[in-house]
C-alpha cells in the first residue's frame, strides 16, 4: 500500500489504515524533507512567535514502526494499471493500493521582477526563507488577498512591518466570503494599520537584486523591499499522467473518493476533486485543512475495506469547515458559502458586521453555509442549524 | 487510555466537541470546559476503551494539535 504525499491528508490516511488493522506494509512518500507537519500555523503563530519544527510536527496516532515513512523521495509517475510507483532516483515499487494526497504548490505571477526578495508560502522551508529575508525589511507588499494573504498582512503587520496588500477584487476574501462580510474584514485590518491596493493587478517589480517598488496596471506604484506572492495554487497531479485518469482540476474521484474505474485507488485533501452528496453531485475541490483530515481518515478506512473483502465503501459526506485568525478576529465558516455569489443571497443572521456576527449564504433559499466573525459562543448552534438544513 | 488537553495550545475552536461529545463540550463563552478543571495541562481520568475511535477522531481534527491521547 502507498501513500504519496506526506502531508496531513496523507499521514491521516497510512494511520486510519493501520488502524482498520491493514496488516501489509504501508509507505508514506512525500517530496518534501520533512516529517508530516501543520501548515496553516506558517503564515500565523509559527512566524509571529518563531515556532521551531517541533511545534507544528503533526502527531501521529499508530507505533512509530507502524509503516515506512520516505521522505526527500520524489514520485515521477505512477502505472495504475500495472500496480507500479516510479521514484526520482530510478528505483519502483509495487501496490495494491493507493492514495494520492500530494496537495499544492504555490503559484507565482508571470511578470518581470526581481532574481530575490520575492516569496510565496506553503511550506516550512518557505517560512525559514520569509524569516531569513525579514532583516532590514520595513515595507512588504503582499499579491493577492486570499485568506493566506490577509493572515500574512495580520502577522506581518503584528511584527511592525509596513503592509500594503495588493489584489483585482473590490474586497479581501471576495470569493469564498461575499463582498460584505470581506468589506468589514478589510475595516479591521486597516484600523491596524493594513494598508489595501485594491481593484489594480501588479504589472512589475522594480528592483535591482531584490525588490524596490511593485507597479500596477493603472500606473500606481508601491514600496517594498519584500514581496509574497499568494496569489493561488497548482495541484500536484502530473505524476498521474497517462492513465486514463481526469486531471483538469485535481483528480476526479467519485462520491466515495476513489478514482473513476479504479476502486483501489484515492485521492484525499486539496487534489481530491469529489461531489460532496450533502450538498449535490456536482464534483469540486475544497482546499479546507479539516478536509484533508476527513478525507485521509476516510480514504485509509475504505481502502482496507476494499482490500479485505470488497465491503462496501461508504459515502464521503463531510461537513466542511475552515477558520481563520486574522490580528484579534477568528473568522470561523461551516459549510459551504462559497457556493453563494449573488450578494442578495447573503444575508446577516445575528448581529452586527462591524462587531461579531453570523452570516447565512442561502441556495435557492436554503441555508449551506454560514461564516462567523467572533460569536464563539455560538458556533455549535450555527453548525448544527446548517447540518439540520442540509438533513 | 487517558486524553491530555494541551490548554496553552488549544484555542476553542470546538472540533473536538463534534468528533468526542462525550468527553468536550464548550462553556457558555464557547471555550474548552477543561478551561475550568486545569490551568496548562488537563489530564482525564482513565477512559472507557469504547472511547478510543471518537477521542483519536478528535485528536486528529484539533486545528491546534493540542489534543494527546496516553496509554
Amino acid at each position: 500500500m502507498v501513500v504519496v504525499g506526506a502531508s496531513l491528508g496523507g499521514l491521516r490516511a497510512a494511520d486510519a489504515l493501520v488502524r482498520a488493522g491493514y496488516d501489509g506494509e504501508v509507505t508514506l512518500i512525500g517530496e518534501e524533507p520533512h516529517y508530516p507537519y501543520n501548515r496553516p500555523p506558517l503564515s500565523k503563530e509559527a512566524l509571529v512567535a518563531e515556532h521551531d519544527f517541533e511545534k507544528i510536527r503533526l502527531r501521529s496516532s499508530a507505533k512509530a514502526d507502524a509503516y515506512r515513512v520516505m521522505l526527500g523521495t520524489r514520485v515521477e509517475r505512477v502505472d495504475l494499471s500495472r500496480g507500479e510507483l516510479y521514484l526520482a532516483d530510478g528505483s519502483s515499487r509495487g501496490f495494491d493500493g493507493l492514495i494520492a494526497a500530494s496537495g499544492l504548490r504555490s503559484r507565482a505571477l508571470g511578470i518581470p521582477k526581481p532574481p530575490g526578495g520575492i516569496l510565496s508560502l506553503r511550506s516550512y522551508d518557505d517560512l525559514l526563507s520569509l524569516r531569513a529575508q525579514l532583516g532590514g525589511v520595513t515595507k512588504v507588499v503582499i499579491i493577492g488577498a486570499g485568506f493566506i494573504g490577509c493572515e500574512l498582512a495580520a502577522s506581518l503587520t503584528t511584527l511592525g512591518l509596513q503592509v500594503t496588500v495588493i489584489a483585482p477584487e473590490e474586497v479581501p476574501m471576495l470569493r469564498p466570503l461575499g463582498h460584505d462580510l470581506g468589506a468589514a474584514i478589510q475595516h479591521r485590518h486597516e484600523r491596524h494599520g493594513v494598508h489595501f491596493a485594491l481593484e489594480r493587478l501588479p504589472v512589475a517589480i522594480e528592483g535591482g537584486l531584490r525588490p524596490s517598488a511593485v507597479i500596477c496596471d493603472d500606473g500606481s506604484r508601491y514600496e517594498a523591499q519584500l514581496v509574497i506572492e499568494a496569489v493561488g495554487s497548482t495541484t500536484n497531479v502530473e505524476w498521474l499522467q497517462d492513465n486514463g485518469l481526469d486531471l483538469t482540476d485535481g483528480v476526479a474521484c467519485n462520491e466515495k473518493l476513489q478514482f473513476a474505474g479504479h476502486p483501489n485507488c484515492f485521492a484525499v485533501g486539496d487534489i481530491a476533486r469529489f461531489p460532496n452528496l450533502l450538498f449535490d453531485g456536482v464534483a469540486r475541490r475544497v482546499e479546507h485543512w479539516g478536509i484533508a483530515v476527513d478525507s485521509g481518515r476516510h480514504a485509509g478506512k475504505a481502502l482496507a475495506s476494499v482490500l479485505r473483502s470488497n465491503e462496501p465503501v461508504q459515502e464521503f459526506r463531510p461537513m466542511p469547515a475552515f477558520w481563520s485568525d486574522q490580528f484579534d478576529l477568528r473568522i470561523q465558516s461551516f459549510g459551504m458559502p462559497g457556493l453563494v455569489q449573488d450578494s442578495a443571497s447573503i444575508r446577516v443572521i445575528e448581529g452586527d458586521l462591524a462587531d461579531e456576527v453570523a452570516v447565512g449564504y442561502y441556495r435557492e433559499e436554503i441555508l449551506v453555509g454560514v461564516v462567523l466573525l467572533g460569536m464563539a459562543q455560538s458556533h455549535n448552534k450555527y453548525r448544527k442549524i446548517l447540518a439540520d438544513n442540509l438533513g | 487510555m487517558k486524553v491530555v488537553v494541551d490548554l496553552n495550545k488549544c484555542s476553542d475552536h470546538g472540533q473536538c466537541v463534534y468528533s468526542a461529545p462525550e468527553i468536550f463540550s464548550l462553556d457558555d463563552r464557547g471555550e474548552l470546559s477543561f478551561r475550568a478543571l486545569a490551568k496548562d495541562v488537563y489530564r482525564s481520568g482513565e477512559l472507557d476503551e469504547s472511547l478510543r475511535d471518537s477521542v483519536e477522531e478528535a485528536a486528529d481534527i484539533c486545528p491546534m494539535q493540542a489534543i494527546e491521547i496516553e496509554d
